[in-house]
Parts: C-alpha cells; sequence; structure tokens
C-alpha cells in the first residue's frame, strides 16, 4: 500500500465513522449484548453449538450426494432443481423462468446479492421489489448491505424519513417509526398482490424431503413464498442439511447468535409446491379452495389444478472449490446469522461498508468473498481483521474465524501481494529483507516483513538500546517509518530494555527456589515484549511464583510466532513455532509448568499450534501451559500462601482482560485471585481495547483504533474508574491503555509483586 | 395434559403480548366470538367436537374477503409452551393466508397439542413429514421489524395473535 493509498484509506474510514459508524455502533453493541444474554439463559447452548458442527462438517462433506438426494425430492413433489456454476448461470436460468413476468417480489437473500439478480432482472424487464424492510430502504436508496442481518443497521430512522419522504412524497411527511413500517407495508403489500414471481433465498434445504427453511421476522419471506403462483429459491449448495431431523439445533441457535431472541417470529418450512392456494388477485370473488392447488398430487382439496411452479437454485459458484480446500472448507458452515460481525469491535464502530467485500460483510466474509469473488475482494478489508478472537466464542457453528482470515491473508502475499507496496520502497524493501532472513515471497510489503519480524527487530533494538530508543523517538526517523512502513507517528513506539529479562535472570542467579524444595517448578515464557519491551512485568512474575514456593526457569526460548502469523507469513510462523516447541519440548519432559504472560502467546499455544505441530505436540504444549495469573489462581488453589503476595488493601483498580484470554475463558481468574488479596476490581465491560498490536500502529486504522479505543476509555474515566490504578493483562491491551489514559497501567503480576513499593 | 404445561405456555404467550383465552367445546363458540373482530375468514378447524358453523367467521373465503377480512381463525397443530410458538400447517383450506394476510391471527389449539419444548414438536413434525404433511410455520408471536429505527409490530403479518385453548 502506497502512502498515498494508506491516506486514501484514512479518509474513507474517517468518513464512514462520521456518517455510518453511530448507528451500527448503537444496533450491532445492542445486538451483541443480546446475544450474550440469550447464550447466558440457554443451558444447552455449548452442547448444541458442537452438534450443529458436526451436522454442517457431515453434511458438507456429503454435499454431492445430497445434492442428488434433494432433486429426486424437489422433482417428486412437482418442482424442479437447477444446479448453477456461477452467477451468470443462475441468472439465465432464473430469467428463463420468470419469462415474460411484469413483477417480482423478493425476501432478503444474501446469496441473491451475491449474483446481482435484481439487476439481471432489471435488465429483462422484470421490475424487482425488495420486501423485507432493510432491504427496501436500501434498494430505494440504491445502496448495499452493510450487515448480512440488518443490511441498513448504518441508516437512521431520521435519513429513513428523509430518503421516502422525497422519494414517494406523501400527503403527511413520515417521521416515527410505526409511520414508516406502516408506508411501507402497504406500498409493498401491494407490490406483493401484483406480482408474478416470488424470490426467497433459504436459510436451510432439506435434502430427503425437498424443503427450504426460511426465518424470518417481518413475514415477508411466507407472503413472497405462496402468494405468487411461481416460487424461486435461490441458495448456495452450502445450505443443505440431511433432512428434518438435523433440523432442531439451527433453529434453536439462529435467532439467539443473529439477534438474541429465543426463536424467530417464523420458522418456515415448505416443501413446495406447497397445497396452500394460489392467491390469484386478478380473480378476487373465487373462494380460496376453488383457486386451485399445489402440483404435488397427493394434495387433495379442490380440482387439483397444478397452479403453482417452484424452482431450486442451487448455487456453486465456487462452493464446490472452498469444499476441497482444506482451509476455507468451513467457511460452508456458515449460517449466516452474523453474529461475527456484531462480535467484532472494528465492525461495531467502523460497519460493514469499510469491513465489506462485494457482497458480504463481517468476520466470516473474508472467506465468501476469497470463495465466491476470489482473494483480490478479500484482500481489500481483510486487514480490518486484528485477529483478536472475539468472534470465536460467538459463531454458532464454531468456525475459526480469525484462522480462516489468517489464511487468506498468507495467500494475498503469496499471490500478486501488494505490489505497489513493493516498487514503493523498492530499497527499504531491500534493507528490511536483508535484515530479516524469513521464507516468505518476495512480494511481501515490507511494513509486514517489518511487523512479522518483530522478534528480530527486538533484538536489535535491545542490543542497541538506548540509541535504538533515541532513534526510533526522533522526528525524522519517525517521518520515515511513516512513510515507508505506514507506522503512524502519533504512536508511541516500544522502548527497548538494554539488558533482557533473560539475561536479567541469569545475572541474579536463576531462581530463588530450588528445585529440590519445591513442588512445582515453572518456566516463565520471555516472550517478545516481556523479555526486550516490559522486563518489569517478567521480573515481577518471576518474584510471584517464588513468593508462592515454585522453582522458576527463564531460559532463551525461541518466540512464538504470533508476530508472524498476524501478518499471514505463516512459513515464518511454523518455522517459530517449531523452535518454540523444540525448545519448551524438555521443560515439559522434566515436569516443568509453562507459565505465559502474554495471553496472544497463550492462544497460540492452546489454538494455533495445532495448525503447525503434530498433533501430539501442540496437544503437550497447550495442556501444559498457562496464563500466569491462571496459574497463580491454581496455585492458591492448592494451598500457596497468599500472604506471601503483595496484598491490595483496598486498592482501587480497573481492569481491562485481553481478547483473546477472554475467549479462553480466563478474565475470571485474575478478577478472584485480585480480589482474594484485597484489591477492589472494577472490571472493562469493554471487551476490545482496539489495539490488537500492529493493527494500531498502522496509519489508515489509527483512527478506527483510537475510535474503538474510546469506549474503554469512557469506562475508565467515569467518576468510580477515574482514581483507580489501570491493570491490563495484553501488551497492545497497555499500550492502548496508555495512549487514551493519563495513568499508566501495568500488568496484574505486577500488582501482586511482592518487592511492589507501596 | 400437565397443568403445568398449560401454565408454561400462558406465560411464554404473555411475554410475547399474546392474549390466550381457555375454553371447552361447549363454551367455544361464545368465547371465539368475545375475542373476534369483524369481519374475520377462517378455514376448517379439524378439531373434534368444535367447528366455526355458528360464529361470525366466513370459512374458505374469497380473495376479495380476505383482503377485507380484520381476523383470521385458523387450527394449531402443535403449540410449544416454552417459547409460545404455533405451529402452522399449510392446507389447501389456506391456513398459511388466512393466519398471514389479516391484521388479527386466532389460533385454536386443542389442549393435548400444547407440547413442552421444541424436542416435542420437533418429533411430532418428523412424524407429520413422514406422512406428508411436510410444509408448517412455526409462528411465534406477532410479525415485528427493527428496521425503521425502532421495534414496530405488525410488519407484513398479523399485529395482534389470540390463543384460544380447547380443554377436552
Ligand atoms: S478476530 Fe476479532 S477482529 Fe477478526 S473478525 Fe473476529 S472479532 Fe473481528
Amino acid at each position: 500500500m502506497s502512502a498515498e493509498t494508506r491516506r486514501e484509506r484514512a479518509a474513507h474510514i474517517r468518513q464512514l465513522l462520521d456518517t455510518e459508524g453511530e448507528n451500527v455502533h448503537a444496533d450491532a453493541t445492542h445486538i451483541n449484548e443480546a446475544r450474550y444474554d440469550a447464550a447466558a439463559e440457554f443451558e444447552a447452548y455449548e452442547e448444541l453449538r458442537t452438534e450443529a458442527r458436526e451436522i454442517k462438517a457431515d453434511a458438507i462433506e456429503r454435499l454431492p450426494e445430497l445434492i442428488d438426494q434433494v432433486t429426486d425430492a424437489v422433482e417428486s413433489n412437482g418442482g424442479q432443481v437447477y444446479l448453477a456454476d456461477d452467477a451468470a448461470d443462475a441468472n439465465r436460468y432464473i430469467e428463463e423462468v420468470a419469462g415474460d413476468a411484469d413483477s417480482l417480489v423478493k425476501s432478503k437473500s444474501m446469496t441473491t446479492e451475491e449474483i446481482e439478480v435484481n439487476d439481471s432482472l432489471e435488465a429483462a424487464g422484470v421490475d424487482v421489489h425488495e420486501t423485507d424492510l432493510g432491504e427496501w430502504v436500501l434498494q430505494v436508496a440504491d445502496e448495499s448491505p452493510s450487515h448480512i442481518v440488518g443490511p441498513a443497521m448504518h441508516k437512521s430512522r431520521e435519513g429513513i424519513a428523509e430518503l421516502f419522504n422525497e422519494r414517494f412524497d406523501p400527503d403527511d411527511p413520515l417521521e416515527t417509526a410505526e409511520e414508516l413500517t406502516a408506508f411501507a407495508r402497504d406500498w409493498l403489500g401491494e407490490r406483493i398482490r401484483d406480482a408474478d414471481v416470488g424470490m426467497t433465498g433459504a436459510n436451510f434445504v432439506l435434502a430427503e424431503s425437498g424443503s427450504i427453511v426460511l426465518v424470518t421476522n417481518e413475514g415477508n419471506a411466507r407472503k413472497c413464498a405462496v402468494a405468487p403462483d411461481t416460487h424461486v429459491a435461490v441458495a448456495g449448495v452450502e445450505k443443505l442439511v440431511p433432512s428434518i431431523r438435523e433440523l432442531q439445533p439451527f433453529v434453536e441457535l439462529i435467532a439467539r447468535a443473529a439477534t438474541g431472541q429465543s426463536i424467530a417470529q417464523y420458522v418456515t418450512t415448505l416443501s413446495p409446491p406447497v397445497e396452500t392456494p394460489a392467491l390469484d388477485f386478478d380473480d378476487p370473488d373465487t373462494p380460496l379452495s376453488e383457486a386451485g392447488i399445489g402440483g404435488g398430487g397427493d394434495g387433495g382439496g379442490s380440482d387439483g389444478n397444478d397452479d403453482r411452479e417452484f424452482h431450486l437454485v442451487l448455487l456453486d459458484n465456487g462452493r464446490s472449490a472452498m469444499r476441497e480446500d482444506d482451509q476455507l472448507r468451513e467457511t460452508l458452515y456458515c449460517i449466516r446469522c452474523g453474529a461475527c460481525a456484531n462480535s467484532c469491535a472494528n465492525f461495531q464502530h467502523v460497519g460493514g461498508h469499510a469491513f465489506g467485500g462485494e457482497t458480504y460483510t463481517g468476520g466470516i466474509a473474508t472467506g465468501w468473498e476469497a470463495g465466491v469473488h476470489g482473494q483480490d475482494s478479500a484482500a481489500e478489508f481483510n486487514d480490518l481483521c486484528t485477529g483478536c478472537s472475539r468472534c470465536v466464542n460467538a459463531c454458532p457453528v464454531k468456525i475459526d474465524i480469525p484462522w480462516i482470515n489468517t489464511v487468506v491473508r498468507d495467500r494475498i502475499n503469496r499471490g500478486v501481494g501488494d505490489a505497489s507496496d513493493a516498487s514503493d520502497a523498492p530499497e527499504f524493501d531491500f534493507l528490511v529483507e536483508g535484515l530479516t532472513p524469513d521464507e516468505e515471497p518476495g512480494g511481501l510489503t515490507p511494513r509486514k516483513r517489518f511487523f512479522g519480524n518483530f522478534p528480530t527487530f527486538a533484538k536489535l533494538g535491545s542490543a542497541t538500546a538506548p540509541v535504538s530508543n533515541w532513534l526510533a523517538g526522533t522526528g525524522p526517523s519517525r517521518a520515515l517509518l511513516e512513510r515507508f512502513l505506514g507506522i503512524d507517528r502519533r504512536r508511541d513506539l516500544p522502548q527497548f530494555e538494554r539488558e533482557t529479562l533473560v539475561e536479567w535472570f541469569e545475572s541474579r542467579g536463576g531462581s530463588r527456589v530450588a528445585a529440590a524444595d519445591a513442588d512445582r517448578e515453572a518456566v516463565l515464557y520471555p516472550d517478545v515484549y516481556t523479555n526486550h519491551v516490559h522486563t518489569e512485568r517478567g521480573k515481577a512474575a518471576v518474584r510471584v511464583l517464588e513468593a508462592l514456593g515454585v522453582a522458576v526457569r527463564v531460559p532463551d526460548v525461541a518466540s512464538s510466532g504470533r508476530a508472524p502469523l498476524s501478518q499471514g507469513m505463516f512459513a515464518t510462523a511454523e518455522r517459530h513455532a517449531h523452535d518454540a516447541d523444540a525448545d519448551l519440548a524438555e521443560h515439559i519432559d522434566a515436569g516443568r509448568d509453562v507459565v505465559v504472560i502474554e495471553p496472544s502467546d497463550l492462544a497460540m499455544f492452546a489454538g494455533e499450534y495445532e495448525k503447525f505441530l503434530p498433533e501430539k505436540s501442540a496437544e503437550r504444549l497447550a495442556e501444559s501451559s498457562y496464563e500466569a495469573i491462571e496459574y497463580v489462581y491454581g496455585l492458591l488453589e492448592n494451598g500457596a500462601e497468599r500472604a506471601a503476595l503483595r496484598r491490595g488493601d483496598g486498592e482501587r483498580v480497573a481492569y481491562h482482560s485481553h481478547c483473546q484470554q477472554r475467549t479462553l475463558g480466563l478474565e475470571a481468574h485474575t478478577v478472584a485471585v485480585l480480589e482474594g488479596c484485597d484489591y477492589d476490581v472494577l472490571t472493562s465491560e469493554t471487551e476490545c481495547c482496539g489495539m490488537a498490536g500492529s493493527f494500531g500502529y498502522k496509519q489508515e486504522y489509527y483512527e478506527l483504533s483510537m475510535d474503538v479505543g474510546s469506549d474503554l476509555e469512557a469506562q475508565f474515566t467515569t467518576d468510580d474508574a477515574r482514581d483507580r490504578t489501570v491493570v491490563a493483562s495484553g501488551t497492545s491491551c497497555c499500550e492502548q491503555l496508555d495512549a487514551l489514559l493519563e495513568r499508566t497501567s501495568r500488568h496484574p503480576v505486577q500488582l501482586l509483586d511482592p518487592a511492589r513499593e507501596r | 395434559m400437565a397443568t403445568e404445561t398449560v401454565a408454561t405456555f400462558e406465560s411464554s404467550l404473555d411475554e410475547l403480548g399474546v392474549g390466550l383465552t381457555r375454553t371447552d367445546p361447549e363454551g367455544f363458540d361464545d368465547a371465539l366470538a368475545a375475542i373476534l373482530d369483524e369481519p374475520a375468514v377462517g378455514v376448517p378447524l379439524r378439531i373434534d367436537g368444535v367447528s366455526l358453523d355458528d360464529v361470525p367467521v366466513t370459512v374458505d373465503p374469497t380473495l376479495a374477503e380476505l383482503r377485507a377480512a380484520r381476523t383470521g381463525v385458523t387450527p394449531v397443530g402443535t403449540a410449544v409452551a416454552t417459547y409460545g410458538t404455533l405451529a402452522i400447517e399449510s392446507s389447501p383450506a389456506g391456513d398459511e393466508p388466512v393466519s398471514l394476510f389479516p391484521e388479527r391471527h386466532v389460533a385454536v389449539v386443542r389442549e393435548e397439542d400444547i407440547v413442552w419444548g421444541l424436542d416435542e414438536a420437533f418429533a411430532r413434525l418428523d412424524e407429520a413429514f413422514d406422512a406428508g404433511r411436510d410444509s408448517v410455520v412455526f409462528a411465534t408471536g406477532v410479525s415485528a421489524t427493527a428496521d425503521m429505527g425502532s421495534m414496530v409490530e405488525g410488519v407484513h403479518g398479523p399485529t395482534a395473535v389470540h390463543v384460544v385453548v380447547v380443554e377436552s
């Protein structure tokens, strides 16, 4: 990305923050809260997530078989199935079905957005009307959806009123939500009555019975499906599940995940052509029973004029290839609930128009766009994912969304990459490349190289401190860093310590607790930041562990690979993983625990390593690793002396956990330990600080990062919080908090440090 | 039928803003008449002991009558107590449009067809599918949207729903 592109991107984000951010923020955070409540109230939630995932995995595995089965089923019901290769193929078929129809009413469907069926039908002379209110607003405004579930989430009531008043010029200007809704209902009601064809998507398709399942709140899908005598349902092939017997988990999950409702207003299972009489509004005086029924044959009822036509268009459009792709396959499990978008802090602040590709938006969109529109379409916004992992637990089918984002990032690096960037600064690229012998392709941008090889730079930084710190702080170097690497000069850079944690530990003569006297022995994992930048928290951790009777080691261990992974530099990350595992293996074999300070490194050991290492190695490391305070918690539970730690005496603290730490379910341990040591803890409700490592340094995202951070700032500057000691578990969280607040933050282990000054 | 199931059903409906009337076959006509907004249309109830013969409801309406109707009366095959959900089948008589187009839907359910949870409802649905009755709507509460800036009830579907439970 050239400096010019970065500036443009920053301007675009700023504009979206100003115009759409507020509406999206209100809605997305509200729905996200509702989702939390719905999940908490529902005991079977976790169990059903597992079940739903298994059903999807099996269905995708057996997809060709299910396609054959559904074809037979729909045909024997009297309908037609068309398997469309791509958008053009689907549109050609749909146009044929529409024939000389004048108008068509549609119920919201992302799949039809994907093939842009409206444009194709309009070109063929068919009037197309969206009937979902949000979707219709966009049609009137000629805009694209900004959210999978709430397409018009970015628009305010005032904006919609203005749009309608201008466009339809009603006798009394519309103002309230009720008035707008009533107007839309009447206007669309007429279109539904007049329509020759009804088009819907399908949330699920049941192979055995040939049924389609529509989940809606408004009731428009029901009307589109049954009012006109011709119904076309368009669904991606991934929507197939075997039968009605597999449907229940999804019905229980989808509304909870999407909007926090326990069940959607209407869950409609239709096996078309349905027996419901077709409503011929040109012939208002015939009783319904004589109006003609479905073509099923066994329908009974009236004289059986087979009035109804049904077409199921199953869209491939890249999905078969996704199915063959070990990394993208999981995307096909997606049930389009939008929970990943709602849970994503960046999405909450800037909305889908910054976050979206051609059709899809939000967390899982990278997978969809890469699969159906190609990598270029995904590249544009893949960057907005910080890998914070908040969406991981939000997904009702447990898709590892950040992993998909990272995979696509790696592929983008390896594909055309960002050629403009490389050619933008060839000398600098050469310089960075010379310093960092990694495994990555030549086209990789200097910035990615820089962040991805941060461990190497950190070594250099410590070795040359304080000169490196001084250099990095000067105006000219900041200008260079900004120009060539796009590192925003408003961001403070890490200050390297001359003596690393490992060196300090060695020079003090190792552990103060001898292994022979200790019940437990632990390796304190010296992550890059703790070792080179925040050595204080490492030293505090050593003292805390020793105070609790643990024999400690701080060996020189390879970095985890988190830095290259977040840049999508897989090969480099994989090498780091192997090195770190090799370094730690001997300790684990000797029965030592691995204590990790940086939550993102722990998340790496607990999660991503299974993708890089042999199963056994990954499992062993995951099982032996603990987050620092989680470990303290365990020690105290097992009888270690709490009195050995520095007590709080009621000290008031404001604590912000780390996104990945929360995903792993480890926030509560810190709160419990601090409270147990007599600290008065206020926890942050905002889950994300907005920094997530390299993201917050990037010039084009700096403002978004600060905007996300403003929620946290607001909470920690209330009357109740203003005088509290600020505590955070992650490096990037601390950096962001330091930028947001006047007080400096520290790691919780520093509070417990017996050597901490009063 | 466990009274607990009916009580739970009632409180679920209450939360959804849906009213409930209990009656037995003898009292059915009066109970129904009391909650109808006329003109009303309906489909045959398919429930022993009760019918729409002696109430002001047009059965087998024309489209014009359907459009003019303020209330639509349909039977409900299964109701789910924990969610307040009503399973409306699709039939040639027009259960789907009659329950969907008028602003008020009156749903008639036998007490013994109220099941506890979605598990039981799905077990019944599975049987119905086997028997060829494979189009059904699970309707919960009234239609709603938040697309216009705040929550509004009654969009394309009914604005009000009322359930009549027929005890045997
Ligand atoms: S990992 Fe975080 S930033 Fe990335 S999509 Fe998920 S919630 Fe958004």
